[in-house]
């Protein structure tokens, strides 16, 4: 299956071409955050003080690393599930978040925000860690420290591997992938 | 009566915990390479690859196979004749979590309290312990990292008595169903059925203790377990939920007698990562 090398933060002209199913490798940088940092981005946010860095254009990866041993960039680091994150996901979108990295379905508030504001999000592989860890050339973190494993940290990635799941044209590949291999109902 | 250290518990506990994020149990690798071969969707043949890949280079660099640690659940099977110095035996097991969470480089993922404190205890302390006490002079430790997500799809309902295996497979279809792609699919599936609420939990978790695809020994319970997986393979969700033929490897069901009023069942999922390993002292 052909893979495309995108550039992150990704160009909205991009955005346009990506299609649910496309398997991409992501180069550039990605923000890691999980559920402490989410909800203080968001009282951030509600609150009009400035976010720990530029959300506008970026992609989030839903991360929370095991910890480096010495020498090393990172520990593990694959995804963690990315629906915990939609009750906060539709603000940061209309605050200029363009992508999300991470697995399992999201909400239909979150789709409706992809496609309203041009956005996208990815799913990269579940339980992969060790693995995606190798596509991880730099980490450090930047914001909220006192968080340990779910700090905000700054990556940059090459050939990071991920698959589109919704894209602005209400493409969901959970839908789709599972309707070609369905066998019966329930 | 045999005296068993205290030391000695912390030492294994640390040890297994350790073992069991780097090294993917063989029973787990041979199930995942048979799916393999027998997945229909690209993709999802593509991603299992990967998931093998990523054990080979968990197991060479010691690096933990999900960056989801877990919480360490740990089960004690204790031989009565078995008499522990040195030390006590919970604060044993808590300091051999405690020990190998950060000699492993493992990540720290619990917090000392659910609601509003949700700080990090640090050293992924405390464990969850189920002890039994069993006959003999021998300490059984398994220690099984259970990852978050899997964890939070987990069910338990008190089905009505006269229910059936229909309804429990239903039951179980349906939680897997709505669990998506969030359990890291291809999942184990642990099935409790009977007892009583908090006890068909622990029987479902047990049940992913079981060597991948061993079979119950009661024929009516094996024969419940392929139905189950059938169905559940025919959902299409698939590896990671992206859609393909294998959702889950196997299904571990275990039973025990109930009240006449009851039929408690409990599924507890486990991702493919299904990392548990054990001693005996």
């Amino acid at each position: 299956m052909d893979t495309l090398p995108i550039a992150s933060p990704i160009n909205a002209g991009v955005i346009d071409k990506l299609r649910a199913g496309d398997r991409v490798l992501i180069s550039g940088v990605l923000y890691t955050a999980r559920d402490a940092a989410h909800r203080r981005l968001i009282e951030a946010l509600d609150s009009g003080k400035e976010l720990p860095f530029d959300l506008v254009g970026q992609t989030l990866y839903y991360l929370g690393p095991s910890p480096a041993r010495p020498g090393q960039v990172i520990g593990s680091a694959g995804p963690t599930t990315s629906a915990r994150m939609d009750g906060y996901t539709p603000p940061l979108i209309a605050a200029g978040l363009r992508a999300m990295v991470g697995k399992g379905s999201r909400s239909p508030e979150v789709k409706e925000a992809i496609k309203q504001h041009r956005a996208v999000y990815f799913v990269t592989i579940g339980g992969a860690g060790a693995l995606l860890a190798r596509s991880i050339k730099k980490a450090e973190v930047i914001a909220y420290p006192d968080l340990a494993a779910e700090a905000i940290m700054r990556l940059e990635v090459e050939d990071f591997p991920s698959i589109v799941a919704n894209d602005i044209h209400g493409g969901d590949l959970f839908q789709q992938g599972r309707a070609s291999f369905q066998k019966d109902s329930l | 009566m045999r005296k068993i250290e205290a030391r000695e518990i912390t030492e294994a506990v640390s040890r297994l915990c350790q073992q069991a994020n780097f090294e993917l149990g063989q029973d787990v690798l041979q199930a995942l390479k048979k799916a393999r071969q027998r997945e229909e969707s690209p993709l999802a043949r593509d991603i299992l690859d990967n998931i093998i890949k990523n054990a080979g280079i968990a197991r060479e660099e010691k690096l933990p196979l999900c960056q989801d640690c877990g919480t360490a659940v740990v089960f004690l099977k204790v031989g009565q004749d078995v008499h522990i110095t040195g030390g006590d035996l919970y604060d044993a097991v808590a300091d051999g979590v405690c020990h190998g969470y950060a000699q492993g480089y493992l990540r720290k993922s619990m917090v000392s309290q659910p609601l509003s404190a949700r700080t990090n205890t640090g050293d992924n302390t405390p464990p969850v312990i189920h002890t039994e006490i069993v006959p003999g002079d021998a300490l059984k430790i398994a220690v099984m990292p259970k990852g978050g997500g899997a964890e939070n799809m987990s069910r338990l309902v008190m089905l009505k008595p006269g229910a059936g295996s229909k309804d429990v497979t239903d039951l179980v279809v349906k939680t897997v169903a709505e669990a998506g792609g969030n359990p890291c699919p291809p999942l184990i599936i642990g099935l409790g059925i009977g007892g009583t609420a908090e006890r068909t939990m622990l029987l479902a978790k047990e049940a992913l203790l079981r060597p991948v695809g061993q079979p119950n020994p009661d024929p009516e319970i094996a024969e419940l377990e392929e139905a189950i997986l059938k169905r559940v393979n025919s959902l299409g969700l698939g590896p990671l939920g992206l859609g393909g033929a294998i959702t889950a490897l196997a299904v571990h069901a275990e039973v025990m007698p109930t009240h006449i009023a009851s039929l408690p069942v409990a599924v507890n999922l486990q991702c493919h990562s299904a990392r548990h390993q054990e001693v005996v002292l």
